[in-house]
Parts: structure tokens; sequence; C-alpha cells
């Protein structure tokens, strides 16, 4: 029985016309698949490396390691406060440029230049050659025609995102499309308390967006994690998302979330009630100096909505909680069965240490969660490596794991017959 | 020497769970046997109310340093309620070789 509406279609997977046949997963155990998506996917799309607040000033800059997408960029405030990325290459002999002790580590700092460390090369924070080593035992060299490498870079609401596809003329803006404009002005700036953790994953990169972007799993999977008496409730009810959208290659899914604060205190364990917090964030929610949210929120405009979960096509997740809080997920693979995982949690900044302690157990719940779903990724990983079985019945509550793929598919084959297109952006049958 | 503010002075036995970091206090919560976390557990939650009024005076980033401990203390309190009130165990269940490190917290 269905406990929230479902499109006229009678699922929302026959709404979004994904088909409804079993999936094979044949895209996550290919090594070739994956070489594939490197360039048909990780060199095509727009990708967020980080938010403005990593670069407060003018000469900030960070590193992201981009092994999926073959290149280390770095990402820098100009003088002129503009935000600039770079591959991260020296244009004299190929050095990477920026990284401290450990070429394969990121780094971040605030410099007036870069300075390469194997012949002094120097760059200006906008990436011109401002200083070559004995100049003159060059042969007719002219540092204008050795600037730094370029990359797209665009912010979208403080997210910077980077874009490696020379030939993309399309704006960060429209890659986003409707939930990016259906978001924006969201107070994300007002949430600069951060909480940021990393797991070497050993699964391909889709199988964890696939774990969560469903909700399916979370009665039985996390079944421990809830007072016995709840548990057993949550179990026999199952699971099922006030709803679910799709724009293009993005998806999202709307969900429940009554437990922030719980209906009734003994649902819930004995810390959370002293600290008024939990798996859904702190209770009471700090001020944020907006009247009513952005209207791509709660679009099912249910009173029992908890938290929107956005997929942006390939790796990005964002999580934006009721109480006033939001959680961003980074899957960034370094080969087909294994991969980096970030999750980084974003707070209003606690007043006092009671709010700092209701912070600290909502981001110590999301890792007890975390931890548990890692490990069933391994699980999975392995079996399907074993081709025992080749095709998986997938529900409607799972129906972004089935776009996903299908959107990743389409990537490949789109780079493989046109060599470097952009597939065309698939809506909503309605 | 007492490292937490005379008002908990019954915890000073417990002052090793002090930890500034959720790396650390993770490690030690894997390093005790459950009789130890239960014992701690059960004297910083006791003191758990008490401790959010008492901290609740002070700006979080003016702490003194006697204060500051203690919210670490109970950071750790934090870390230890899984163990203690859900999973009867250090480690989270069915996690095997799974880690998920802080790389970036707040520095109080």
């Amino acid at each position: 029985m269905s406990h929230f509406n479902k499109p006229p279609e009678g699922s929302w997977t026959e709404h979004y016309r994904l088909g409804t046949g079993p999936v094979s997963y044949e895209d996550s155990i290919s090594p070739a698949r994956y070489e594939l998506e490197r360039d048909a996917i990780f060199r095509r799309t727009w990708l967020n490396v980080g938010r403005v607040e990593q670069l407060p000033k003018r000469g900030s800059y960070f590193t992201k390691e981009l092994d999926s997408a073959r290149t280390s960029v770095v990402v820098v405030r100009g003088s002129d406060d503009e935000v600039r990325a770079f591959h991260n290459i020296c244009r004299h002999r190929g050095n990477k440029l920026v990284w401290s002790d450990y070429p394969e580590e990121e780094t971040s700092g605030v410099c007036r230049q870069f300075t390469c460390k194997y012949h002094g090369w120097r760059y200006s924070l906008e990436g011109e050659c401002t200083f070559v080593q004995q100049e003159s035992e060059f042969f007719d060299l002219d540092k204008a025609d050795y600037t730094l490498m370029p990359v797209r870079a665009e912010v979208w609401e403080g997210f910077i995102f980077v874009n490696l596809d020379p030939a993309d003329s399309g704006s960060l803006a429209d890659y986003l499309g409707e939930f990016g404009r259906g978001i924006a002005g969201y107070p994300f700036g007002e949430m600069t308390q951060v909480h940021r953790y990393r797991a070497e994953v050993r699964s391909n990169w889709k199988l964890f967006i696939d774990a969560f972007t469903e909700f399916y799993h979370a009665p039985v999977l996390h079944a421990k994690q809830s007072v016995s008496e709840e548990s057993s409730k949550l179990q026999a009810a199952g699971y099922e998302a006030l709803a679910y959208q799709i724009d293009g290659p993005h998806g999202m899914v709307s969900s429940w979330g009554g437990m922030a604060p719980p209906k009734d205190i003994n649902m819930v364990k004995p810390i959370e009630r002293i600290l008024r917090s939990g798996l859904f964030g702190p209770w009471d929610a700090p001020d944020i100096g907006i009247s009513e949210l952005p209207p791509a929120l709660n679009p099912a405009r249910s009173r029992a909505w908890g938290l929107d979960s956005y997929l942006f096509f390939p790796n990005f997740m964002l999580l934006i909680w009721k109480p006033n809080w939001y959680l961003t997920y980074h899957y960034w693979p370094t080969s087909y069965n294994t991969h980096i995982f970030e999750g980084t949690v974003y707070f209003v900044p606690p007043q006092n240490a009671r709010e700092r302690l209701a912070q600290e157990l909502a981001v110590v719940t999301f890792k007890e969660y975390a931890l548990q779903d890692g490990n069933t990724l391994e699980a999975t990983q392995s079996m399907l490596e074993s081709r025992a079985v080749t095709e998986f019945p997938l529900n409607d509550q799972e129906i972004l794991l089935r776009h996903l793929h299908q959107t990743a598919s389409r990537y490949v084959d789109d780079f493989e017959s046109k060599g470097s297109a952009t597939p065309v952006r698939v809506h909503a049958a309605s | 020497m007492p490292v937490l503010p005379v008002e908990f002075a019954e915890l000073e036995v417990f002052a090793d769970w002090a930890i500034p970091t959720e790396k650390a206090r993770y490690a030690k919560r894997l390093s005790s046997t459950m009789d130890e976390l239960q014992a701690f557990y059960d004297a910083a939650f006791a003191r758990l109310e008490s401790a959010c009024a008492y901290l609740e005076r002070f700006e979080i980033q003016s702490l003194p340093e006697d204060a500051k401990r203690l919210l670490w203390l109970f950071c750790s309190l934090v870390t230890v309620s899984f163990p203690v009130e859900v999973w009867r165990q250090p480690r989270v269940p069915d996690s095997g070789a799974s880690s998920f490190d802080a790389v970036l917290e707040p520095a109080v």
C-alpha cells in the first residue's frame, strides 16, 4: 500500500519512462568500461571541486586530484577576486606545479604566486608565466606563450565547478538545469562550520551513489541503529519517498524525516534526548535568515518533509535537511572498482558548547551509518564481479539508480558514436 | 593538577578522554573494552546536562582551557554513545575493514 501519492502512471519509474526491466551491472565491474567513463563522463561534465569558503582571500588556493579525469587542478582566487582553475602542471618540463611533501596528496594555502619546485619557474595567480630561471639560456622563449593551461571554472551558489571539456560551450547554470535554478537562494554561505570525512572504498563509484540515492535499504541495513521496538515498526512499514524528480542527467529524492524532533521521545537513544540531535540533525534549527525555502525544496509540499537529496551527475550529491543544515557527498573514482568518498557536513557555526555537542552527535551518527554502507559496497562489488548473476531487478524506490546507470551509459554510448559531443538532455514524460 | 573545571572533579579519572580530534576519539573507542566504555559513559552521561549548562555560559570561541577539555571529554561521550547505547561492541557492526576518517573538523 502506498502511503504517499505516486504519479498517474502508477509509478515514478514509468512516469519518467525509464523502463521497468532488470538492470545489468556490467558497467560497474568492467575495467574497459571505466576507461571509457573517464573520457566520456569525467572529462565531459561539470565537476564540483569545492566551495568559495575554501578560498577566503586573494591568493587562497587548493588543489584537487581528478584521477578519473586524468589530471590534477589548482583552483585559486586571483588578485581580481575571480576564481580560476588551471591544470596543475608547469609549462617547462611537466612537473606537478603545486603540491607539498607527497605529489599525490591534495594541498591548500595562500600565496602571491606559484613557483615550481623543479626549476623555479613562476606564475601569477592569473596563470601568467612571470619568471623563467636563466631565461637567456632558452631559445627565442616568450613567457607570454607559457601561461598555465586554464580549466573552465564557474561558481553556483558558492559551489566551485570545473569542466575539462574544451569543446563544451555550455554554462554551469544550464548544466545544473531546473534543480540549480530551483535551489538558488538557499543560504549555503551561512553554514560554515565544516566536518569532512574521507574513505577509500573498494567499489565502483556508482555503487556508493546507488546506496545513497535509495532509502529502501535504511530500515534493514541500519535496523540496529534505532531503539528495537521502533526498528521493527520501521522494517514492517518499509520505505517510501515523498517524491522523485529527474531533470536531464540529474535526479532527486524528497524524503520525510520525522526524527528531528521525534514524535515520541522514547523512539530515540538516551543521548539524543539530552542533546536534542541525531541522524536528521540538531532538532533546534538555527536562524538562517530566510522566511521560506527556495521553490525546488520539498516539492511535494509535505508537512512530513525532512530532507531533499540531489544527485548532480556525475558524482556530486547535495542533501538539504529541514533543520537548516546541509551535507555533500563526492565520489572520486580511482579505478573501476575503487573510489574515494568524501562526506562533508555543513552547519551554522554553533553559538555555544551545547550546540557544538548537538552537531557532534549528528556528525558521529552520520559516520556510524556511512561505515555500514561502505562495507556493504565491498561485499556487493566482489560478488558482482563473480558474474554469477548478471541482471538485477530494481523497484520504484530505486528509480534514481536506474536513471544513474542509464545516464552513465548514454554518455559513454554518445562518446563512442560521436567522439566528444554531450548527450541531449532528457526531460520528464509529462 | 586537575585538567577539568573543579565542578567536574569526579570526571578527572576519565581525563584521558579529553581528546581534541574525532579521529583520535574514535581510535580510543576502538582500543577500549566494553567495560571501559560503559564506565566512562555512566560517569559522563550523568553529568551531560550539567556540563552543557556549565559550558553554555561561555562563547564557544573563548572557552577557558579547562572548559575546552571538558567539551572534548563530552565529545568523547558522543563517540562512545553508539557502542554503549546500541551496538554493545566498540566497532560498528558489519563495518569490517571500512574506515571513515575525519580530514577536516572545527578547531574546538
